[in-house]
């Protein structure tokens, strides 16, 4: 093939020459079997829009946050990696293993310095230099250390990357730490806990990171306020019989049977925050969460709860004042008072609201980098290669920001 | 000597694998199986609450969700003597079944077909003659013509984005990829719509359920989903009813396509019912306990030496003394301090990492035995061990699928093929068929017990002062899977699961016989040792787990770790 040919691709993608990337996209038609014309289109699809490229790492997990993206349906998994994102390294999608997996990966993170999302699901052991998870024969915990600087995003999901999960409880065998903790201030770890989580707290963050290019608003534990604003026992559909002092005493008991609060029974869900009763799991409708079916919430989104108080104990019920982020701005000023003033104390189960936090300047300047948009032509078009040379260095100069 | 080939980390599986192995002359002349994880969740058990076991047991995998949590309640009513309402015996059926059929499908689809199917050979494949050749496999309505032709078009759309993500790499254009395009065009329509069907089968686990993966509603003495007809807040007509249209709805995707698939993956791959047999004494525990004490099941289980079926012993009861004190694991090769093999309920055990030792400790799996021999489990053995005991819907199941394979093949194909890596795949679909039809059967039950007036779903109990010990089995959708627990006082004292992928992944035993996996991958041929596609293969015909693998018991004080550079 005749290079003046591809004259109309941009000189360079990210880190690579447009040379070294037509000779990649022609082995890698190649390789398919495919015609060499096949290379030059592909080559031209990539110019023209990128999908967001994450990068999955797992570390101490059971793959049921991975597992739940296949329950999802708005996006299914199937629409979210052919047509939304590109999960460029995942150890359970990726269909290479071993050494062909992992130089896919490698490639992806040279070819997408600073513009690919990192995801990662499981603890960390810390313990004996981190020999407790291997992959590839390395410790997990050098993996995440070293990818994470070329991430645009991180994104932790579920429990145990947000916060230890599982493998953290006492007495931690393994030392097992969050991804946070592993890499420590200087970078901001957007905590999807749950376990697993709801997959749509999980995709909307991720599509709200490659639609609007900054972080969606967050709570002093870096979870999103869309997802982890209120306490589950104030969305609960069995508040009322809280409130009223109806209580299933056992299960199966006519108070279970009824559908009464199972607050006597150890639910967790006065200290929990999570959106469970709003968003509901499975898409089947009705009642789909734990609490909705007879279940006690047993917190496992928090720290504090999950597999440290036992799950029939019944929880410490505290006492405080709304925030100004949950209330919002005014809210004094509004008829009534604030919003949460509404409820009595001494009646009602009272709230504990989290502090949001909107994106740093630095944070913005980073996503910046973050390639493509999930919405596909034409939603962020500042982000797209292959504009020209103008468009490059107009995002190289926002990087640098 | 042969060429070393390391493949770590093994993909689309569950959790952290390395296999080691040795190629000589184009074949696998030695292998090594090395779970690379452990958590040491056991340890994190000991002291608490019962109750808390199963909530915490289900987290030892999330693609296995709901299978530790029912058999750490089995274990624990097992050491209370406690008899669970039919009720909850009905629900707790239909979860594990709907759960099983969601993973076998995506075992089969999303987990390993791609190791027979080259997805880019369907860009090349004629429309047309897919479609008539789909009409001509079964009446499945979406083997239409304008649904493959945008199949092929997605598929076209996605390769020329240039970003082929999880794909990238893949084992495209591999000498040992032989399907037709036409055929490999099928089975990517088919890969799509699996996602689809898997979601229904999930729906029914949602349903009943609620969250999944980790299903809520499993607890010791029953399920803590009630029963009221008469309540919008528990299981009523609505909840009944969507269950069972998405049954409905399942199954005829398992009848008319995975089924129909794997017999068509089998027949145009007949050579691979040579390769993978590896060890052949299968065990499998019964399962759809039918009463309230665990004595009567609708699917069987027992257990087969040497692939004669003439040899198989059923396992009849929950407490059954056959299996009970035939189970033993070996850390002879595991990262554990010692070498020993003990009974579940003596282990004593030590993490102590050593590197990867060829001829000593290179494991963090433990290798499991029934009556000191390793012994295969998973759907293999499931069918099998139904087969001999004559379960009628799982010999009608492989009657059938042997019909078509044998006809699609051109030459008569019978029940020895099963002993393969692909037989694997074949004993998958058959189990899911007979489980789709084990949903039928359940939800008919409880229906039938629900209109004779009975809604109890929950046995009271407590625990008694001083130490009781039980056990309880299920058979997984990876196979037998037994948990272990010591309770003292109402605590838990000491708590073990020998698990589905322990048994198959293990390393050698204390006899240094190899494992499953090892020994199937012997005699496995290599065309690429850079592609190691055919090891591949035969691992995932196994649908390996790692985090169930791998998991520790009574490490009584402090750990004691030594780490040695590899």
């Amino acid at each position: 093939m005749k290079d003046q040919e591809f004259e109309h691709l941009p000189s360079h993608f990210g880190m690579v020459s447009r040379r070294d990337f037509l000779k990649f996209c022609t082995i890698a038609a190649a390789t398919m079997g495919l015609p060499m014309s096949m290379g030059l289109r592909m080559a031209e699809a990539v110019a023209a829009a990128k999908r967001p490229p994450v990068i999955w790492l797992s570390g101490q997990e059971c793959t049921g946050c991975t597992e739940t993206l296949l329950r999802s349906t708005h996006p299914t998994v199937e629409h979210l990696i052919l047509n939304l994102i590109s999960v460029d390294y995942h150890e359970t999608l990726s269909v290479p293993s071993g050494h062909l997996a992992e130089e896919a990966k490698k490639a992806s993170i040279k070819e997408n310095k600073g513009k690919f999302i990192l995801v990662t699901e499981g603890a960390i052991p810390t313990k004996d230099g981190g020999i407790y998870c291997l992959v590839g024969g390395r410790p997990v915990l050098e993996i995440v250390r070293e990818t994470a600087p070329y991430a645009a995003a991180i994104v932790a999901i579920g429990s145990c990357a947000a916060w230890g999960g599982i493998p953290a409880a006492a007495p931690n065998p393994t030392g097992a730490v969050s991804t946070q903790e592993v890499l420590g201030d200087k970078f901001k770890v957007i905590n999807i806990p749950g376990c697993p989580p709801n997959p749509y707290n999980f995709l909307s963050t991720v599509l709200y990171l490659v639609t609007f290019k900054k972080l969606p608003e967050l709570d002093e534990k870096n979870r999103p306020l869309f997802a982890y604003r209120r306490l589950i026992h104030e969305g609960c559909e069995r508040r009322p019989h809280f409130d009223a002092g109806r209580f299933a005493l056992e299960f199966d008991d006519e108070g279970h049977r009824r559908g009464w609060c199972l607050y006597k029974l150890g639910c967790k869900g006065p200290v929990t925050y999570n959106n469970c009763p709003a968003v509901l799991f499975g898409d089947v409708g009705a009642r789909s969460w734990p609490v909705g079916t007879g279940c006690p919430c047993f917190g496992c989104s928090e720290k504090e709860v999950a597999f440290t108080e036992p799950i029939p104990a019944m929880a410490s019920l505290k006492f405080v004042e709304p925030s100004p982020a949950l209330v919002g701005e005014g809210a004094e000023s509004r008829p009534g008072g604030r919003v949460l003033r509404l409820t009595p104390p001494k009646t009602f189960a009272p709230i504990e609201a989290p502090r949001g936090a909107g994106p740093s300047a630095a944070t913005v300047g980073v996503l910046a980098g973050l390639a493509g948009a999930a919405l596909g032509a034409g939603a962020v078009a500042a982000s797209r290669l292959g504009k020209g040379k103008e468009t490059e260095t107009a995002a190289e100069t926002k990087k640098e920001d | 000597m042969g060429k070393r080939i390391t493949i770590d980390p093994i993909t689309r599986i569950e959790g952290h694998l390395r296999i080691d192995c040795e190629v000589d002359g184009g074949k696998v002349v030695n292998a090594w199986s090395s779970g690379q994880m452990w958590r040491g969740i056991e340890i994190i058990l000991q002291g608490r609450d019962p109750r808390d076991a199963p909530t915490f047991t289900q987290r030892f995998c999330g693609v296995c969700t709901t299978v530790h949590a029912l058999a750490s309640c089995r274990a624990v009513e097992n050491a209370l003597h406690l008899e669970i309402p039919l009720n909850a015996q009905y629900i707790r059926n239909l979860i594990i079944a709907a759960h099983a059929v969601h993973d076998h499908i995506v075992h089969f689809y999303i987990l390993s077909a791609l190791d027979w199917v080259d997805i880019t050979s369907a860009l090349k494949a004629d429309v047309k003659k897919a479609a008539s050749l789909g009409d001509s496999l079964s009446n499945w309505p979406r083997n239409n013509y304008r649904e493959l032709q945008a199949v092929q078009e997605k598929l076209a759309a996605f390769v020329n984005s240039g970003q082929l993500g999880p794909f990238a790499n893949g084992y495209w254009g591999h000498p040992a990829m032989k399907l037709p395009p036409e055929v490999n065009l099928l089975a990517a329509a088919h890969y799509l719509q699996a996602l689809e069907y898997q979601r229904k089968a999930n729906m029914i686990v949602s349903i009943l359920g609620s969250k999944t993966p980790h299903v809520a509603n499993l607890v010791v003495g029953g399920v803590s989903s009630p029963i009221n007809l008469d309540s919008s807040s528990a299981l009523n007509m609505e909840r009944l009813y969507y269950i069972k249209t998405l049954i409905d709805e399942v199954g005829d995707f398992v009848k008319n396509v995975y089924l129909v698939d794997v017999c068509a993956v089998g027949a145009l791959y007949a050579d691979w019912t040579q390769y993978g047999a590896g060890v052949t004494n299968y065990l499998s525990v019964p399962d759809m306990p039918m009463d309230t004490k665990g004595q009567a099941f609708n699917m069987p289980g027992g257990y087969i030496q040497n692939a004669d079926l003439e040899t198989f012993q059923p396992i009849t009861d929950f407490n059954s003394e056959y299996f009970r004190f035939g189970v033993k694991e070996s850390i002879k090769h595991s990262w554990y301090e010692g070498d020993w093999a003990r009974h579940p309920f003596d282990e004593t055990t030590q993490p102590k990492y050593t590197g990867f030792q060829e001829n000593g400790k290179y494991s963090w799996v433990k290798s499991p035995t029934f009556y000191d021999k390793p012994a295969q489990v998973g759907p293999l053995a499931n069918v099998l061990c139904m087969y001999a005991a004559g379960h009628a819907p799982t010999k009608k199941y492989v009657e059938a699928a042997l019909a078509t394979v044998s006809s699609i093949a051109g030459a008569k194909v019978g029940p020895e093929a099963l002993h393969s890596t692909i037989g694997r795949h074949a004993a998958r679909a058959i189990r899911c068929a007979v489980l789709y039809e084990e949903l039928n059967k359940q939800w008919t039950a409880l229906m039938e017990n629900i209109a004779k007036g009975d809604v109890k779903t929950y046995s009271r109990y407590s625990f008694p002062a001083g130490e009781i010990r039980g056990f309880g089995f299920h058979e997984a959708p990876r196979g037998t899977l037994s948990h272990w627990v010591v309770i003292n006082s109402g605590k838990i004292k000491n708590y073990q699961a020998v698990v589905p992928s322990t048994w198959n992944a293990g390393p050698r035993n204390q006899a240094d016989a190899l494992g499953p996996y090892e020994a199937s991958l012997i005699g496995n041929p290599i065309a690429d040792p850079e592609r190691p596609l055919e090891a591949v293969r035969t691992i995932h015909s196994f649908d390996p787990c790692l985090a169930c693998a791998i998991h520790l018991v009574d490490a009584k004080g402090k750990s004691i770790v030594q780490v040695r550079a590899l």
